[in-house]
């Protein structure tokens, strides 16, 4: 794989639908935290020692490949232009830290997107590993060889009480941080959200609407994650996420059955509403496309539209987002209308594709 | 109670206006308050983990006040910095500041034993020791079952792992 591949490419393996849930939940996200012991974290880290991480860490890439079978990519982040780095923040494969300040910054990614290490964010290391649908064991069982693979041949910040040493005392410990990506459109059209945030909250987990800012969550897509990562095993944590989550699908669904039968009309009229607007609109905002994607997959998953592959709504959430456009429009400054135009035009076009 | 202007969102500003005695109340959503101009405080300037932390760090904080401040030998980091920057500087920070850093992690964690994975190479015994005390949970557990055939086994198990584990010490 290229670099331009998995820039221009909409979907990486795990955004492309299927896995177990994978009708509510869209991925399972498993990030270890791991430093080098002897240099100093990234934060106080000189130029050359963050060299140093970079080049250490280039040195196992080919050991990396014997733990999947799979080809890894070594990118280096000042290589990338701004936007193109701006196009991996989008889909979720470095962070927006990671990618403002560029220098002695690397990223290792695997041939399909379903690892992706990034190399001097806060912590030296940041292992991912993604899998599609509602799937952390296997996500974990992935991301625990990968690790077992670096420190075979270095050594990792750690302490007796304190765990995997981090720049950030939140993440001491496991250094682990599990998510799962879900699509709740029912238990937002009910109002129950609000509800079920607060108490994923009092056990423990944090709940964030992954687009649009503040409280509102665009396109009703949540991101469940656990909050503490020291004091309980790798698998107490990951257990307690998946019972917590696959409540949230449950209700989701219960809200879903309790839409079609006490609003049958309204949720179809809804629907194709949106449908609507979609499939004709001349030019539409980031927003507005995202709480109508949302509206199109819940119809779809419920059998009221049933010409249209529910990947189609996974594959927009990308094909939408603004850098991602700009990328592919491949003009210097798209502004903001005519981004709304080629919005509206590519999902006019994958909407009538999509028959 | 919902917005005056988009009438869609939630009011959370409540603004109270008196001209010329007469007095007038208009209550709106954030985003209507900002585009209307009734407020342009910084809604949008969030605020992160690490500026929480820079509070949790200063809290109780007296070495500022000391003339010369410790400072962490490798990367040369006061526990002042912490409080700056909301983040640990290296490593070896966590040794040199011990004593401060401890609490903290308490207040965030609720706990300061790590019971998960230990690397391979640098955890030592550290491995044996998370086992040994495993196994004594599951003694104490059996014990109080009155399943004696078991918990003598694992009495024995125990004895083994310890004479292993003060082998290699």
């Amino acid at each position: 794989m290229s670099i331009e591949k998995l820039l221009d490419d909409p979907l990486n393996f795990w955004l492309g639908g299927g896995g177990p849930q994978g009708d509510i939940a869209l991925s399972s996200r498993i990030r270890l935290a791991r430093n080098l012991d002897g240099i100093p974290f990234p934060n106080q880290a000189r130029a050359a020692e963050l060299a140093q991480v970079v080049e250490q860490i280039r040195k196992s890439v080919s050991s990396l490949s014997s733990v999947d079978g799979h080809s890894y990519l070594f990118i280096m982040l000042e290589q990338l232009s701004p936007l193109e780095r701006a196009v991996l923040v989008e889909k979720h494969i470095i962070s927006p830290l990671h990618a403002q300040y560029p220098k002695d910054r690397a990223l290792l990614i695997r041939d399909d997107a379903g690892v992706s290490i990034m190399i001097n964010e806060e912590d030296h290391l940041r292992i991912q590993c993604l899998m599609p649908g509602l799937d952390l064991t296997a996500a974990h069982a992935l991301a625990d060889r990968i690790d077992d693979c670096l420190e075979a041949k270095h050594d990792f910040a750690f302490d007796e009480h304190l765990g995997y040493l981090t720049a950030c005392p939140t993440n001491l410990g496991t250094g682990l941080r599990a998510s799962v990506m879900l699509h709740l459109p029912a238990l937002v059209l009910t109002q129950q959200i609000g509800r079920l945030v607060n108490s994923a909250t009092q056990l423990g987990m944090a709940v964030r609407g992954l687009y649009g800012e503040g409280t509102e969550a665009v396109g009703n897509v949540f991101q469940v994650s656990n909050q503490l990562t020291l004091g309980a095993s790798e698998e107490e944590i990951i257990g307690n996420l998946y019972s917590v989550v696959s409540q949230i699908i449950d209700q989701e669904r219960t809200a879903r059955q309790l839409l079609l039968e006490n609003s049958r009309d309204a949720l179809i009229d809804r629907v194709w509403r949106s449908y609507g607007v979609l499939r004709y609109a001349y030019s539409i905002s980031g927003n507005e496309a995202l709480a109508m994607l949302s509206e199109v997959r819940l119809g779809i998953d419920l059998n009221i539209i049933t010409d249209t592959k529910p990947e189609i709504f996974n594959e927009l959430l990308v094909r939408t987002r603004p850098n991602f456009l700009q990328k592919m429009a491949g003009q210097r400054d798209l502004d903001e209308a005519s981004r709304d135009r080629l919005r509206a035009q590519i999902i006019r076009d994958k909407l009538q594709g999509g028959k | 109670m919902l917005c005056d202007n988009c009438k869609k969102r939630t009011a959370t500003v409540h603004i109270t206006k008196i001209t010329n005695h007469q007095k007038t109340e208009r209550h709106l959503c954030e985003q209507c308050a900002r585009q209307t101009g009734e407020i342009n405080a910084p809604f949008n300037a969030s605020l992160s983990v690490n500026d929480f932390l820079k509070g949790l760090f200063a809290t109780g904080f007296e070495e500022a006040q000391l003339p010369v401040e410790p400072t962490c030998a490798r990367c040369g980091m006061s526990y002042s910095d912490f409080s700056r920057s909301g983040k640990i500087g290296c490593s070896a920070c966590y040794k040199t500041f011990k004593q401060r850093i401890r609490p903290l992690v308490k207040r965030i964690h609720g706990t300061y034993q790590h019971t998960g994975k230990i690397p391979v190479r640098c955890g030592g015994i550290l491995a044996l020791k998370q086992q040994l005390q495993r196994l004594k949970e599951q003694l104490q557990r059996h014990v109080q079952r009155e399943e004696y055939e078991e918990a003598a086994r694992l009495r024995d198990q125990i004895h083994q792992l310890e004479k292993e584990i003060a082998g290699k010490q």
